[in-house]
């Protein structure tokens, strides 16, 4: 006979069960929709999936697996989807995601043009984004927001890591391959400034559009320029196009090309023999020291290559901004924005990194060189250290930032 | 001496490099023309077939040691077998069907064969060596030409000639120029035009494959070195007029030199300058230079 079930019970357990339920709303108060969502906003199908793509997203989720899956009580979540180089496909998916997606940070951000278009929706959503792979300087100056977080690198310190060591190398007189958006144009205006302020000239430049395949003719036109210096303002394959096209036509004498944003995987893919000796500023190198290899090696494990310096940002940050979640005690995007802005970054990625009003993260950037087939000694051995660059001196000073939030008569 | 601000040494240097890429131009535009012409099919993915004959080339050389001679012979053939067996399998059943249905198969391969090889091999591409006898330059006195480039253009220009020959003074030629006017009538005669079909399919899409071996130690093997050139090749048969094999093949070269120029004068409008010119001559002549009105 079935034991009949005493009123009183059931009335207590129903009591506990819905105490039970109060008490978990309760330990997710302040967190929107009961989750921490991150979104990964990429390029998984382009030009630039190889230095971000979906190695972005498993660094990504790397962190969050690090941070230990839940912040505060609540689980974190990670969704991922591919702006296909399109300012207006990255703006429309990072509206969707805010709006009904309950997206709390949108993260990674490869091409400037995505990224200064998100940008702006962060700022009108008032939600988080940071923004890895990309280096228009618009994001900290006029597109600045305290939503968003200019993280690993940007066109002012790549033209103060490469630009300006070349040009006190001797190399005074430029001309400018540039690829004909955002991106291109942001480095080679920055670039141009150091030079000028060198007293260096800038005697032309050619622009061309993304995802270019022949550069002959853009070769032609720099031998015939009589400048030093050949300023590749792109990245990616259209820099691996350029290098490649330099090299066929044997640049003339006196010449040489400067490839002012070389990722780690383009060198993979120009090979040791065309890439020696060619100079680029890095935030990250894998075999730097043992705090990144041992991060590198786990990243090797899970997807099959060595991280670049925007899938190291892109783990360092989601690592902050979940710090910052943490430390707020909730996802609410100014409490989080303060924490971000007050908490130090020291891990392997930056060691003192802080981020400043206007979103730019201030760590040092490094100067590397790139060996010659014989002085690299195993897999993956591909950078020497030249310099060390104090993140003060990398970044845009604050003063001259025209950013909205500071309080710089510009 | 200058013209319109340009030396005339530099016009030169974009003249001849105009001509290399007016090679590829031709050689990708002749296998559309041809297929267009017989098939009916809008293909699609012409461009993927190109950079497919790259990738062979670079898998050959890499796994198999082979000789960058032996590429440009295999490799070709091997995509070709690959396209007669996707004519084969798939694109037969969509002759005599609205031509938007070729278009879309064609170009869902395209996103299949795209996606596979970036999945495969990333999207920065691969390094290809040229040749050792044609590395170095040649100095024509108004530019330095690599070697290589040289290479291209005869090699291009003679596979463009071989192939207008055979279609247009050979009874193999006939015959497929036969089927493509009427072809019931060809099949009454004995003979048999679904093979011939096939094989023209091969020829276009090993021309495609041909023309990406060329192109590998020039632009870097990668899975999207197709997918760039595949609008521009669409605008040249237009232009050309479609269907029409010398039309094809004068109009690449012609439009290589145009868009050459074009880089010197006004760099940023390079990639346009092909598109206006396929206006005005819709505009003005709407069967293309090379092509004839049909009644």
């Amino acid at each position: 006979m079935p034991a009949k079930i005493p009123f009183k019970t059931f009335a207590l357990s129903s009591m506990v069960l819905a105490m039970g339920a109060a008490s978990g709303a309760m330990a997710s108060n302040g967190f929107s929709d009961d989750v921490v969502r991150i979104g990964v906003l990429t390029d998984m199908s382009g030009i630039y999936t190889d230095l971000s793509g979906e190695a972005a997203v498993e660094a990504v989720r790397m962190a969050v697996e690090d941070f230990g899956g839940e912040v505060g009580g609540v689980p974190i979540d990670v969704i991922y989807g591919d702006h296909r180089n399109r300012a207006d496909t990255g703006a429309s998916r990072a509206r969707e995601w805010y709006d009904s997606d309950g997206v709390d940070m949108i993260n990674d951000l490869s091409n400037s043009g995505v990224a200064l278009a998100v940008a702006a929706v962060a700022e009108e959503r008032q939600r988080h984004a940071i923004v890895n792979s990309s280096s228009n300087i618009g994001l900290t100056n006029d597109y600045c927001s305290p939503y968003v977080t200019h993280y690993t690198y940007d066109a002012h310190s790549l033209a103060h890591g490469t630009g300006k060591s070349i040009v006190e190398d001797g190399g005074d007189t430029w001309f400018f391959l540039t690829v004909d958006f955002a991106f291109g144009i942001g480095l080679e205006e920055q670039v141009s400034e150091v030079v000028r302020e060198a007293g260096g000239q800038v005697v032309g430049a050619a622009r061309h559009p993304l995802d270019t395949t022949d550069f002959s003719s853009y070769a032609l036109q720099a031998q015939a320029s009589g400048a030093e210096i050949i300023g590749i303002a792109s990245t990616g394959a259209d820099a691996i196009n350029a290098i490649n096209a330099l090299a066929e036509f044997g640049v003339t004498p006196g010449q040489r090309p400067a490839a002012l944003l070389l990722w780690y995987d383009d060198i993979v893919s120009l090979g040791l023999e065309t890439a020696q000796g060619l100079m680029l500023t890095n935030a990250f190198y894998w075999d730097a020291n043992d705090e990144t290899r041992e991060f590198s090696e786990r990243f090797y494990e899970r997807t099959g290559r060595m991280p670049n310096m925007a899938h190291a940002g892109n783990y360092s940050s989601t690592m902050h901004y979940l710090n910052a979640v943490e430390a707020a005690g909730t996802d609410d995007p100014d409490a989080v924005s303060e924490q971000m802005r007050e908490l130090e970054i020291n891990d392997f990625f930056a060691s003192g990194g802080y981020i400043r009003p206007n979103g730019r993260m201030v760590h040092d950037q490094y100067l590397w060189e790139v060996k010659s087939p014989d002085e690299s000694e195993y897999d993956y051995d591909f950078l020497r250290l030249l310099t060390t660059i104090p993140g003060e001196e990398a970044f845009q000073p604050l003063e001259n930032s025209t950013c909205h939030l500071l309080d710089n008569d510009q | 001496m200058d013209i319109f601000g340009v030396p005339i040494q530099a016009l030169m240097g974009q003249l001849m490099l105009g001509i290399v890429n007016g090679s590829f131009y031709a050689v990708l535009s002749l296998g559309l023309a041809i297929i267009f012409g017989v098939l009916k099919i809008v293909n699609f993915a012409h461009g993927a077939f190109f950079m497919l004959g790259a990738f062979t080339a670079f898998l050959l050389a890499q796994h198999l040691g082979a000789n960058y001679w032996t590429t440009l012979l295999v490799a070709p053939l091997a995509v070709a077998l690959f396209g007669m067996l996707f004519e084969w399998l798939f694109l037969r059943r969509l002759y005599g069907l609205d031509p938007i249905y070729g278009l879309l198969l064609t170009f869902s391969l395209v996103l299949v064969l795209e996606g596979g090889f970036r999945v495969a091999f990333g999207s920065s591409g691969q390094p290809f060596a040229t040749p050792e006898a044609l590395r170095g330059t040649l100095n024509l006195g108004f530019m330095i030409l690599p070697m290589y480039r040289g290479f291209v253009i005869v090699a291009a220009l003679l596979v463009c000639l071989v192939t207008w020959f055979v279609i247009e003074r050979t009874s193999l030629g006939a015959n497929l120029r036969a089927a493509t006017e009427r072809a019931e009538l060809t099949q009454a005669f004995g003979i048999n035009v679904p093979r011939l079909v096939t094989l023209t399919y091969g020829v276009g899409v090993g021309l495609a494959a041909f023309a990406g071996v060329l192109a590998a130690p020039i632009f870097h093997v990668n899975p999207s070195m197709g997918s760039s050139l595949v609008i521009i090749i669409f605008a040249v048969v237009v232009i050309g007029g479609l269907g029409s094999i010398m039309g094809a093949i004068v109009t690449g070269l012609g439009l290589g030199v145009v868009e050459g120029f074009t880089r010197v004068f006004y760099s940023e409008f390079s990639s346009t300058i092909v598109f206006l010119v396929m206006v005005l001559v819709l505009l003005l002549r709407p069967a293309g230079l090379f092509g004839r009105e049909e009644g």
